[in-house]
């Protein structure tokens, strides 16, 4: 199911804000269709990993190689701001949901189509003008938002305002906007979080189905232990900016190390900590 | 060299001044991130008040400067702090939470309320004032140029130091300066810490009121004219002080109104004086493009 | 039942209230109302007392805080609130109707006010604002930049109109395109440098840029003509024919016998054709992926950059449209007045527009015609008034403000619906 080649290569990435080390010589690949969890306690730093992926923060140091399926590669710390999702094709939600909330919902999604549509507009003049060429741009990208629409279940909110939705439909429509735009590689943070069971179900669903008909990869952060266990194929845990494992859901399960930080328990504790668990 | 020494002493008189402007606006700024767009009047305000306060003691016939001076301190200071208060509670504490173009709109509102308030109440002619402390030393004398320092000067200077310190004092050491700094990190945390940040801010205002009313009495003193509009141009260059010096920082205010006030005062002395005004507003926008967190700011990350 | 506690003791309440008001607005108004300072013959100046103004002013605040007090029980008036259901709703679908029927009414203005030059007049004027606030609404309704400089567009363009209409003679129609060039020009020019400023800073930016231009205007004596300005400008003519009492001009080349409000009625409907271009402009543009692009910018700047979005290149868009329309806006002000000064740029214009297009309602096309048509005309009627007017106009804005933030029309209309979706 996996495909052995790396998509992304993080390489001793380092992102400092003053004498604050947010992220500390950070490596890990991630594997092209692949779906990567980031995981770790809070302010273990993987949202920051996640901004110096997307192009928000310029790291301090370090490689982040992305290898487009059609060999093009990108060097995404150099790529900065909008550069990394139009060029690099790497789509983001984010942990505090950012919709245009005054938008409907099917604005939202056209938005997203922003670049290919500019293009077909002929940077607005074609459009001004009404030519054919941007009608029809217009019109197949609603049929890409009306598709993602229907995958997330939230057709019949399609004129609504994005701010009127529920929580949970929020979050799915922040993952069919990040769809919309055609990425190679989806990070999305905490898509799960404030979710119940089967809305958390649904999302594993989602994911998958992203996963296999589209073949775009997915780096993602959770915190929510079903969803990571569920669906990852691949896991790294961060914590207080340093990697302390790398591997299969399974193996990360019983690391002995990613319980302890977790728990919040020494190094030298985890035996007795493992003991009283019950491993 | 000796006209170059006047200058400086003229251009640290004009930038002590502004620099008890820039106090205000740099800690509004600081502590609920909006720029007081009326904080310019009230130090317009605050002159007024003081000119009418010195004359109406003249005319009871209070005739020690000293004694005059004290009261129209007092006076004006509190009452432009009054003012500083109502403005808060009235214009922006409604729209805390709203969008930030509201409290914007609602400045620019109280800004132009106050221009015209003063303007019908006082008359919009210029306001002159009888010298009240008058002479000065000279410091060092030349064939072409005697380089002077009046009385005013050595105050102005001397009270803004004092005030300057008096302030950190304040922010550094008492529960109030506490609080402004809590809020100032982070306002939600403060309140659930249980800093009441209502009165804080409140407070905020109060005391950046008072600063500009000192820097108003000191404008009246020094200039011995004032007139309804001087707000709005020294509001533009004491906030330009306090980006200059890195907003949120008090020394930052200080130093940048030092700045500012030199560099109108050598622009208008070597360059030209009717551009002065331009260089200031030119400032403004250089270190907005370069150096946005100033000399002495804090860099401020984005919050992805 | 008792009615009587609970009445008294808010009663008392209120008092306390009325009473600390009452103490406050005396303070604020002891000096500058209560005393008056008077230039007299002598140069000096002399203070009067105004002990009974102030004491009026004084006993209004404690009345109408007792009042307040009283009948809200201390809790923040709803303002947001008081307008009732019914009458949202009225105002929703009058909506509707509005807009044409002020459209059709803004084309009939000439015919029925024919003969009242004063009218037409004001017609003019206000809708110059109309279309300024228009083209603002470009820059701050639907990108949510936050100009306080918008004035520095409207005199590129009334100049440039006026030096290339006395210097090197050029019509009309072909200054103002060029004009409006020119200040989509400097809207690119001032907009790169400070485009990435956060909010707060760009609107104090574009404040210090607004005044800059002002100020050189005000100094350059050799081009601009300093203070005086600049005179004799064109007048515009009707595509060539002038509006002259002589052979050859438009009177008589209709067959009609001359009269000054020909050219008037003319100007009116220039006004009225350049104003409606730019509506035309901005809602094909809300349509089109720029305008999208504007509007979500306004909502959440980094969700556009991580959905790929130029933001950068969409502000400068935004910038250069809105300062071209400016730059229109100019110089038909130009030609109309004949001769232009500094003084018709200051600060307040930029103030005033800004308010236009926020008080009536960000985005929204029919708020901000309304709110200038309101706001303009509300001040030419009050032209006795106009040591007060300004006055009330601050009130107004910080009112508005306070009672509806968004503006007077609050709603969005989309830009694109699904229509009824498949279930």
């Amino acid at each position: 199911m996996t495909d052995t080649e790396p998509i992304l290569r993080v390489e001793h990435l380092s992102m400092r804000f003053g004498g604050l080390v947010a992220v500390d010589d950070l490596s890990f690949t991630a594997k092209r269709a692949d779906i990567t969890a980031l995981i770790g306690p809070n302010g273990a730093g993987k949202t920051t990993v996640f901004n110096c992926i997307t192009g928000f923060y310029k790291p301090t140091a370090g490689l982040i190689r992305l290898e487009h399926p059609d060999g093009r590669a990108y060097l995404l710390e150099r790529l900065l701001n909008f550069r990394v999702a139009k060029l690099a094709r790497v789509a983001r939600t984010f942990q505090n949901i950012r919709l245009f909330s005054g938008m409907t919902v099917l604005e939202n999604l056209v938005v997203a189509q922003h670049n290919p549509l500019m293009a077909a507009s002929g940077f607005t003049f074609a459009g001004l003008l009404g030519l054919k060429v941007y009608r029809d741009a217009e019109r197949e990208a609603i049929e890409r938002a009306r598709y993602w629409l229907d995958r997330t279940a939230l057709l019949r909110r399609a004129d609504d305002a994005a701010g009127a939705l529920a929580y949970g439909e929020q979050r799915r429509l922040e993952i069919a906007r990040a769809m919309c735009t055609d990425p190679v590689l989806l990070c999305l943070d905490e898509p799960a979080a404030g979710l119940n069971a089967r809305e958390s179900g649904e999302l594993n669903d989602l994911l998958q189905f992203i996963r296999r008909e589209h073949a775009t990869s997915i780096l993602l952060i959770e915190h929510d232990m079903s969803v990571v266990m569920e669906i990852s194929d691949h896991v790294v845990v961060l914590d207080y900016g340093i990697k302390i494992a790398d591997g299969s859901p399974d193996a990360i399960r019983n690391d002995p190390k990613v319980i302890a930080a977790y728990l919040g328990v020494a190094d030298d504790e985890v035996a007795m900590a493992e003991a009283e668990v019950g491993l | 060299m000796e006209y170059f020494v006047q200058q400086l002493i003229i251009g640290v008189t004009l930038g002590s001044i502004y620099g008890l402007i820039a106090i205000g606006y740099t800690m509004v700024y600081g502590i609920i991130g909006m720029i007081n767009f009326a904080h310019g009047d009230v130090f317009m305000v605050g002159g007024f008040i003081a000119l009418i306060a010195f004359l109406a003691l003249l005319a009871i016939g209070v005739t020690s400067i000293p004694l005059a001076l004290f009261l129209v301190l007092l006076f004006a200071m509190a009452l432009t702090a009054l003012y500083g208060w109502t403005i808060e509670r009235i214009a922006y504490r409604p729209l805390r939470h709203s969008y930030r173009l509201a409290p914007l709109i609602s400045a620019i509102g109280m800004s132009i309320i106050l221009q015209n308030y003063v303007q019908i109440a006082q008359g919009a002619r210029v306001k002159p004032l009888p010298p009240i402390i008058t002479g000065g030393h000279r410091l060092m004398s030349s064939e072409s140029f005697d380089v002077e320092i009046s009385n005013i000067q050595i105050i102005v200077v001397l009270t803004t130091l004092a005030l300057m310190l008096a302030f950190s004092w304040l922010v550094g050491r008492t529960r109030l300066g506490r609080d402004m700094r809590a809020c100032e990190q982070d306002l939600k945390m403060a309140s659930l810490l249980g800093v009441n940040i209502d009165r804080t801010i409140s407070l905020t205002f109060v005391i950046g009121a008072a600063l500009a009313a000192v820097a108003g009495i000191m404008y009246l003193l020094y200039y011995g004219v004032i007139d309804f509009y001087i707000g709005f141009v020294a509001g533009v260059k004491a906030f330009t002080a306090a980006v200059l010096g890195g907003i949120g920082s008090l020394p930052g205010a200080m130093l940048g109104g030092l700045l500012i006030g030199l560099i109108e005062t050598f622009w208008s002395a070597y360059f030209s004086i009717e551009y002065k005004d331009v260089a200031a507003f030119s400032i403004l926008i250089v270190v907005l493009i370069f150096l946005p967190t100033g000399i002495l700011g804090r860099p401020e990350v984005e919050k992805v | 039942m008792s009615d009587v506690a609970p009445a008294s003791r808010n009663a008392a309440l209120a008092l306390k209230d009325a009473t600390l008001a009452g103490l406050v607005a005396f303070g604020l108004f002891v000096f500058l109302i209560g005393l008056r300072t008077e230039q007299s013959s002598s140069g000096a100046l002399e203070i009067t007392t105004r002990f009974q103004t102030l004491a009026m002013l004084v006993a209004a605040v404690f009345a109408g805080a007792f009042l307040r007090a009283l009948i809200f029980a201390r809790t923040p008036i709803p303002l947001g609130r008081m307008m009732p259901e019914s009458l949202a709703g009225f105002a929703a679908s009058a909506a509707r109707f509005a807009a044409p029927a002020l459209l059709i009414f803004a084309l009939l203005v000439p015919v029925l006010f024919y003969s009242n030059r004063y009218l037409l007049d004001l017609g003019i004027l206000v809708l110059t604002y109309v279309m300024l606030g228009w083209g603002l609404n470009i820059v701050v309704g639907l990108a949510g930049l936050l100009d306080l400089g918008y004035v520095a567009f409207y005199a590129v363009g009334a100049y440039s109109y006026a030096l290339l209409a006395t210097q090197f003679h050029l019509s009309f129609w072909i200054c103002l395109p060029l004009a409006g060039i020119l200040a989509a020009f400097w809207g690119i020019l001032l907009g790169f440098p400070v485009l990435r400023l956060r909010g707060d800073y760009l609107a104090i930016v574009t404040l210090a840029f607004g005044e800059i231009i002002r100020l050189v205007l005000l100094n350059w004596q050799s081009v601009t003509g300093g203070p005086n300005g600049i005179p004799s400008i064109p007048r515009p003519s009707f595509f060539g024919l002038p509006f002259a009492d002589a052979e050859g001009g438009f009177a008589s080349t209709f067959g009609l016998e001359y009269s000054p409000t020909h050219r008037v009625v003319f100007l009116f409907y220039l006004i009225l054709a350049l104003a409606l271009l730019t509506n035309w402009v901005t809602i094909r543009l809300r349509r089109l992926p720029i305008g999208r692009a504007w509007e979500a910018m306004r909502e959440d700047e980094i969700a556009c950059r991580s959905l790929g979005i130029n933001t950068t290149t969409t502000k400068l868009t935004a910038f250069a449209i809105g300062a071209m329309f400016g730059g229109f806006a100019g110089s038909f002000f130009a030609t109309r007045q004949g001769f232009i000064s500094p003084e018709s740029f200051s600060f307040n214009e930029s103030a005033l527009v800004l308010a236009i297009v926020v008080l009536g309602g960000m985005g929204s096309q029919l708020g901000v015609a309304i709110a200038a048509l309101v706001m303009i005309g509300g001040f030419e009627l009050f032209r006795e008034f106009q040591l007060y007017r300004m006055l009330v106009f601050g009130f107004a804005m910080v009112l508005i403000m306070i009672w509806r933030p968004r503006g007077l029309i609050a709603t969005r209309e989309p830009s694109l619906t699904l229509g009824d979706p498949k279930p």
